[in-house]
C-alpha cells in the first residue's frame, strides 16, 4: 500500500498533570482516536482520525484535553492552501467526490454583517419589551387581495372574505427541514416537542413522519420530495402544513441519498421502503418539468388536504429565483420558502455546496422586490432559509420582506452540535447525525426539547429588543421596512439589489 | 423514600458517574488528587453495566426488604426504618462478603484499603448524590416514591 500523504486536521493535546486515565474519552470518541494501552496503563491517541468535534474535550472531567485544529504547515501560499492540497490528496488516493456536511464554510462574507440596523432617537420613541405589548404572532399563508365585510341587522360587523388556511406561530422562526434518517430519533423528536411547547412548527424533511410523532402533528410541516418518502394520505392529514421540496441552498440541482446503512427498522417505516435499502432522492421531480406540472402537485395536495392547509414549496436560491418564486406563487403557492447558500446539509459534494446557489439576502431581497412590483406579494408568505446564526439576521431577514425564517444548523448548534461537519459519515458524537444506537442515545430530548425552547425564547426577546429600539411594537410593522436597513461595505450595485441605502443615507 | 433512577435509554456509557461517585468518596474531594493519591484505596459505589449499545448505572436500591441487611452478621448494613435508607456502618464491618453474595444487583463492591463494603449511601457526607449531579446526560434522576 502507498502511503498515504492526507495529513491530520487536529492535534490532540492531552496534559498528563490533570489526565486521570478515566477512559471517558476512550469511550466517547466514535473515531477511535482514543485508546487505552492496558500494559502502559496509559491513554494513547491517534490523531489521524479527530474530526475536531470536541465531544472528548467537553466530557473530560478534568480539562485535560485540548482538541486544536492543525493546518498542516506546507509553504504559505494563497492559492495552494492546506485545505486544497489536501483535498487533492484526497482525491488522489480515492477517486471519488469531495463530501462535506453542514452549511458553505468558505470564508466568503455574510452580508447579513454588512446590513445595520435603525433605533429611535429624539422624534420617535422607542419602547421598552418589558414594559410594554410587543407583537411577534406571524401568519403565514396567502392573504386575500381585499377584506371585505358585512353587516348584520345591528350593523355589526363580521369578516366576510374566506381566509385562505394559516399558520400561527408565536415567534417568527421555525426549525428548517431535517429528516429522520439524517438526524436522528432523538433529534427529531427534540426538535417537534420544542416547536409544540413554543408555539412554532418543526419540518419533517422528505423523510416521512414516524407514527410516534404523529402527536406533533399540529406543529409539523411535512415535505413531499422528489422521493416521495413516507408520504399518504395520513402523512399528509396528520400535519398542519405540507411543503413540496424542490431544492435545498447546500445542493441546489442534486438529490439525496441515505444509505441502506442507515435505514432500520423505524427508519424503513417512516420512510416506507424496505429495511436496508438506500432511500435515494433523485434531483428533479419526475413528474415536474414546468410551472404547469408544479400547480398540478399543488391543487393536487390541496385537494387531498380538503384546502385546510397551507402548501408550502421550498426552493434553493438560484440565480433567476424572483422570477422562479413569482412562478411559483401564481401556481398557488401559499408560502415560497427561499433557502440560500449557507444552508446545511447532512451530505453534500463540497463543490456544490461551496459554489453552487446565492446568498439568502440577495434572492429575498429580489424576491420580495418581484412579488410586490407584481402586485402578488399578499398571495404568499415568504420563508427565509440558508445560514441564519443569531436573532440579528432574523431582525434584517424580517425588515427586508421575510415573512419567517427557518433555522436548521443553529438548532442542532443548540443541540449540541460542533459543526465538524461530519453528518455524512454516522458517526456523530453528538447523537444528532447518527442512527448508531450507542450514539442517539447520548441525546435526550427531554434536555434537547428544553434547549431548543430556550434558543426560540431567547432570540425572541431579542427581537423585541431590537424592534423596541426601532420604535416598532409589532412584527408586522418590520416586516419589508427597508427604511431600517442601511448598507456598510457594499457596493452601489448591491445596495440596490437589496433595496437598502447606505449608512448615512 | 428518594430514589435514584437510572434511564437506561439515555445512558451512553460514560462512566462519570463512577468517576464522581469515587471523587464524593473521597477524603480531599478533589477530581485529581482522588484518583491520583486514593485510588486503589476508594472504589465507586456506583458500577455502569454495558452490553452493546445498551449500558445503565447500577448502585443500591435501598430495598424494602435488604437482603444484605438480613445477611450481615455484625449489624453494619442497617435499613432506616424512617427514611428507607440502607446504610453500612464500616466501623462494624469485618469484611466476609456475605453482603456482596445476596445482593441481587451487584450493588456492593470491596473497599480493598479498609477491607469493609463499600455501597451507595446517596452520598450523605455532601447531601447531593453525585452520580446524579454529574450524569451529563440526565440519565440518573432523583424520583421520590411514595411506598
Ligand atoms: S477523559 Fe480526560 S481525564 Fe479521562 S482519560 Fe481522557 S483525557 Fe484523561
Ligand atoms: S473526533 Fe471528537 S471525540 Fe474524537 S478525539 Fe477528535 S474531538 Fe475528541
Ligand atoms: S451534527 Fe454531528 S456530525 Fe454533524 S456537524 Fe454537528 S456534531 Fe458534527
Ligand atoms: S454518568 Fe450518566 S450517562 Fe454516564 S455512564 Fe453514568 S449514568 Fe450513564
Ligand atoms: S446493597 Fe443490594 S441488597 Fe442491600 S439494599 Fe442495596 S440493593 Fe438491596
Amino acid at each position: 500500500m502507498s502511503k498515504r500523504l492526507v495529513q491530520a486536521e487536529f492535534n490532540v493535546e492531552r496534559d498528563p498533570e490533570r489526565c486521570i486515565q478515566c477512559q471517558v474519552c476512550v469511550r466517547q470518541c466514535s473515531n477511535q482516536v482514543h485508546a487505552y494501552d492496558e500494559e502502559a496503563e496509559q491513554v494513547t491517541c491517534d490523531e489521524a482520525s479527530c474530526v475536531g468535534c470536541q465531544r472528548c474535550a467537553t466530557l473530560c472531567p478534568t480539562g485535560a484535553i485540548t482538541i486544536k485544529k492543525a493546518p498542516p504547515d506546507f509553504a504559505p501560499d494563497n492559492n495552494w492552501t492546506s485545505d486544497v492540497i489536501q483535498n487533492i490528496y484526497r482525491q488522489a488516493e480515492t477517486g471519488g467526490v469531495l463530501l462535506s456536511a453542514m452549511g458553505n464554510d468558505t470564508a466568503k462574507t455574510s452580508w447579513w454583517d454588512n446590513i445595520l440596523l435603525n433605533a429611535s432617537q429624539v422624534t420617535n420613541p422607542s419602547i421598552d419589551p418589558l414594559r410594554e405589548p410587543m407583537e411577534l404572532t406571524t401568519f403565514l399563508g396567502a392573504k386575500p387581495n381585499a377584506v371585505e365585510l358585512s353587516f348584520d341587522d345591528q350593523g355589526g360587523p363580521s369578516l366576510a372574505t374566506k381566509l385562505a388556511p394559516q399558520l400561527v406561530l408565536s415567534t417568527p422562526i421555525m426549525f428548517s427541514a431535517m429528516s429522520y434518517g439524517a438526524i436522528s430519533y432523538n433529534a427529531f423528536e427534540s426538535l417537534a416537542r420544542a416547536a409544540g411547547q413554543y408555539g412554532t412548527f418543526a419540518n419533517s424533511g422528505e423523510g416521512g413522519l414516524h407514527k410516534d410523532f404523529w402527536p406533533h402533528g399540529p406543529n409539523m410541516i411535512v415535505q413531499v420530495a422528489s422521493g416521495r418518502f413516507g408520504v399518504d394520505i395520513d402523512y399528509l392529514k396528520v400535519a398542519a402544513a405540507v411543503e413540496i421540496k424542490i431544492g435545498q441552498g447546500a445542493k441546489p440541482g442534486i438529490g439525496g441519498h441515505l444509505p441502506g446503512e442507515k435505514v432500520d427498522e423505524r427508519i424503513s417505516q417512516t420512510r416506507m421502503i424496505p429495511v436496508g435499502s438506500d432511500a435515494i432522492s433523485p434531483a428533479p421531480h419526475h413528474d415536474i418539468y414546468s410551472i404547469e406540472d408544479l400547480r398540478q402537485l399543488i391543487y393536487s395536495l390541496k385537494e387531498a388536504t380538503r384546502y385546510q392547509k397551507p402548501i408550502s414549496v421550498k426552493i434553493a436560491a438560484v440565480h433567476n429565483v424572483a422570477a422562479i418564486a413569482s412562478g411559483i406563487v401564481r401556481a398557488g403557492a401559499d408560502i415560497v420558502a427561499i433557502d440560500g447558500y449557507k444552508g446545511g446539509t447532512g451530505a453534500a459534494p463540497t463543490m456544490i455546496r461551496n459554489n453552487v446557489g446565492i446568498p439568502i439576502e440577495f434572492a429575498l431581497a429580489a424576491v420580495d422586490d418581484r412579488l410586490r412590483q407584481e402586485g402578488i406579494r399578499n398571495q404568499a408568505s415568504v420563508v427565509a432559509c440558508g445560514g441564519f446564526r443569531s436573532s440579528a439576521d432574523v431582525v434584517k431577514a424580517i425588515a427586508l420582506g421575510a415573512d419567517a425564517v427557518y433555522i436548521g444548523t443553529a438548532a442542532l448548534v443548540a443541540l449540541g452540535c460542533h459543526l465538524c461537519q461530519k453528518c455524512y459519515t454516522g458517526k456523530c458524537n453528538w447523537g444528532i447525525a447518527t442512527q448508531d444506537p450507542y450514539l442517539t442515545r447520548r441525546l435526550n430530548p427531554d434536555i434537547g426539547a428544553r434547549r431548543l425552547v430556550n434558543l426560540l425564547r431567547g432570540w425572541s426577546h431579542e427581537i423585541k429588543e431590537m424592534m423596541g429600539g426601532m420604535g416598532i411594537n409589532a412584527i408586522e410593522s418590520l416586516r419589508g421596512n427597508r427604511e431600517h436597513l442601511r448598507g456598510v461595505g457594499l457596493s452601489d450595485r448591491e445596495l440596490s439589489i437589496l433595496g437598502i441605502k447606505a449608512a448615512g443615507e | 423514600m428518594k430514589r435514584i433512577v437510572a434511564k437506561e435509554e439515555y445512558c451512553m456509557n460514560c462512566r462519570l458517574c463512577e468517576v464522581h461517585c469515587l471523587v464524593s468518596h473521597s477524603r480531599s474531594k478533589d477530581l485529581i488528587k482522588a484518583f491520583r493519591q486514593e485510588r486503589g484505596e476508594i472504589v465507586p459505589r456506583i458500577t455502569v453495566e454495558r452490553l452493546g449499545a445498551v449500558s445503565f448505572a447500577v448502585q443500591c436500591r435501598h430495598c424494602d426488604e435488604p437482603a444484605c441487611v438480613e445477611a450481615c452478621m455484625t449489624g453494619a448494613l442497617s435499613r432506616d426504618p424512617v427514611t428507607g435508607e440502607v446504610t453500612h456502618d464500616p466501623q462494624r464491618c469485618v469484611g466476609c462478603w456475605m453482603c456482596v453474595m445476596v445482593c441481587p444487583t451487584g450493588a456492593i463492591r470491596r473497599d480493598k484499603s479498609g477491607h469493609v463494603a463499600a455501597k451507595c449511601d446517596l452520598c450523605l457526607e455532601t447531601g447531593t448524590p453525585a452520580c446524579v449531579a454529574n450524569c451529563p446526560n440526565e440519565a440518573l434522576v432523583i424520583e421520590e416514591d411514595n411506598d
